[in-house]
């Protein structure tokens, strides 16, 4: 348990100190969010119509942008290879990893979420819904970006394939958290959507890390 | 070929599916499948397309458009059983971590895409004169385009990795992180939004289509599944001698370096 934390710890400082970019990937969130009304015009109604989805697609990129740094620091100054050998089982070390980075980068969009629902016209008991959504769904996202960041760590140039593989796996999670907000004429249809967002979010947090960690020993012999 | 497997273990050696899955014994025993598949292949297609073009019925509704039928769902079918084909073969190479199952991975992967593909284009032609429309975010064809996505994403991460052996197994790894995901994906794009008609053919309750359809049908379904084992074939044939002739260069290259 020490060993768990104190991996934790050293993610969060990681990304916290000089050179980090938490703060980075939240001004990339706030930008892409704030940037969609000059393409789609400065319709109040319309955008905040909109809002819920312009977020979560805000939150998506976002993500991705910051995943590259979950794995390649690691690989390239050695550190994956202490942790494979390490007395931690590596499918711990990762899901370690993975609380650190969620924590360093989809809390704080989550936090700059209520900004960005000012910007769209977004009333508060659906910013409130939003937060929600995202609070059960972007663990999801961010175990898929895990999986496609282990697969394409050892490539050299792996900034543009590892989007490729993750977008086509997040669509689930894309569906059930803007489906969760929608207000369809079906009732009860937004909570089934909510509940098979936990469920993605929960069935994902268990295999990512066996498959996270099978993916980082096959690359690394 | 005996020169160059001299280091390996011969095949009598073997057991019979060590033996099947020598990928020097494979190339040998593959050639001569080759001919008799091609020729079966010709052969269902022809009463296949006889059937579908001039001895079945049109539908009451659609018309003849409804020939399009014949090409587009046995192309569906198959993009969904090459990926099936892949899973396998990426259990393989990550449980025996086999040189030809890395090499059958790697082989289904353009063959499936190119079905879906297949199956999306005949989709949009026969869509555009019953629906009037090219394509409909409806869910079975939004989840073939997802599946057309995750098979260009394997083929492009095949074509980034120098190490192919390595590649294999990593890439197997995906593959089965796509195949827990295929049936989830489907069914959330399912549950979105649904236009396209439910089976009508593998159903509890027996087809609802009648025979003078399902014969053709059927027919189609075979020949392009032997066809897939047939491109299948090819390619793998294909895939190992790439290979061989990748080390035997490495091998010159080395030879050259010593001797300067």
């Amino acid at each position: 348990m020490r060993a768990f934390l104190a991996v934790i710890k050293r993610d969060l400082k990681l990304a916290t100190r000089i050179g980090g970019d938490a703060l980075t990937v939240v001004l990339f969130f706030l930008m892409v969010g704030a940037i969609m009304p000059f393409a789609i015009g400065p319709d109040k109604e319309l955008l905040s119509q909109l809002a819920p989805a312009i977020i979560w697609i805000s939150a998506l990129l976002s993500l991705l942008l910051a995943l590259d740094r979950l794995f390649r620091n690691d690989h390239e100054d050695g550190s994956l290879i202490a942790m494979r050998q390490a007395g931690l089982p590596l499918e711990l070390i990762i899901f370690a990893k993975l609380i650190a980075h969620w924590l360093t980068s989809a809390l704080p969009l989550i936090l700059a979420t209520p900004l960005l629902a000012i910007l769209l016209n977004l009333d508060f008991a659906q910013s409130i819904k939003v937060i929600l959504t995202l609070l059960i769904g972007t663990p999801a996202l961010v175990c898929f970006g895990a999986i496609g960041a282990a697969v394409t760590v050892t490539i050299k140039r792996g900034g543009l394939i590892a989007p490729i593989l993750i977008l086509p796996l997040s669509i689930p999670t894309l569906i059930f958290g803007v489906s969760a907000l929608s207000t369809g004429a079906i009732s009860g249809a937004s909570y089934a959507a909510f509940l098979f967002l936990a469920a993605i979010t929960l069935l994902s947090l268990v295999f990512t890390p066996f498959a996270t960690a099978l993916a980082l020993k096959m690359g690394a012999d | 070929m005996a020169q160059n497997a001299s280091s390996e273990p011969t095949p009598q050696d073997l057991g019979f599916f060590s033996r099947l899955a020598h990928p020097g014994y494979f190339l040998q025993w593959s050639a001569y499948w080759l001919k008799p598949l091609a020729i079966l292949v010709c052969a269902l297609l022809a009463i296949g397309l006889f059937y579908a073009f001039y001895n079945s019925p049109a539908d009451y509704q659609q018309g003849d458009t409804v020939r399009i039928l014949y090409i587009h769902a046995p192309a569906a079918w198959l993009s969904q059983f090459s990926y099936a084909v892949m899973a396998v073969a990426s259990i393989g190479s990550l449980v025996w971590r086999h040189p030809l199952a890395d090499v059958s991975a790697k082989a289904a992967a353009p063959i499936g895409a190119t079905f879906t593909a297949i199956a999306l284009a005949t989709g949009a032609l026969w869509g555009r004169p019953t629906w009037g429309t090219f394509w409909e975010w409806d869910g079975r064809m939004t989840s073939t385009l997802v599946m057309l996505f995750i098979y260009l994403g394997i083929i492009a991460l095949w074509r980034t990795f120098e190490d192919q052996a390595r590649a294999g197994r990593i890439i197997a790894v995906i593959t089965l992180v796509g195949a827990i995901n295929v049936p989830i994906i489907k069914f959330s794009v399912e549950w979105w939004n649904t236009l396209h008609q439910p089976a009508s053919v593998f159903r509890l309750d027996g087809p609802t289509m009648p025979m003078s359809m399902l014969i053709p049908l059927f027919v189609m379904f075979f020949a392009f599944s032997f066809l897939f084992l047939l491109l299948h074939f090819i390619s793998m044939r294909a895939e190992i001698l790439r290979r061989r002739i990748r080390s035997a260069e490495r091998r010159n290259a080395q030879r050259l370096r010593s001797q300067g």
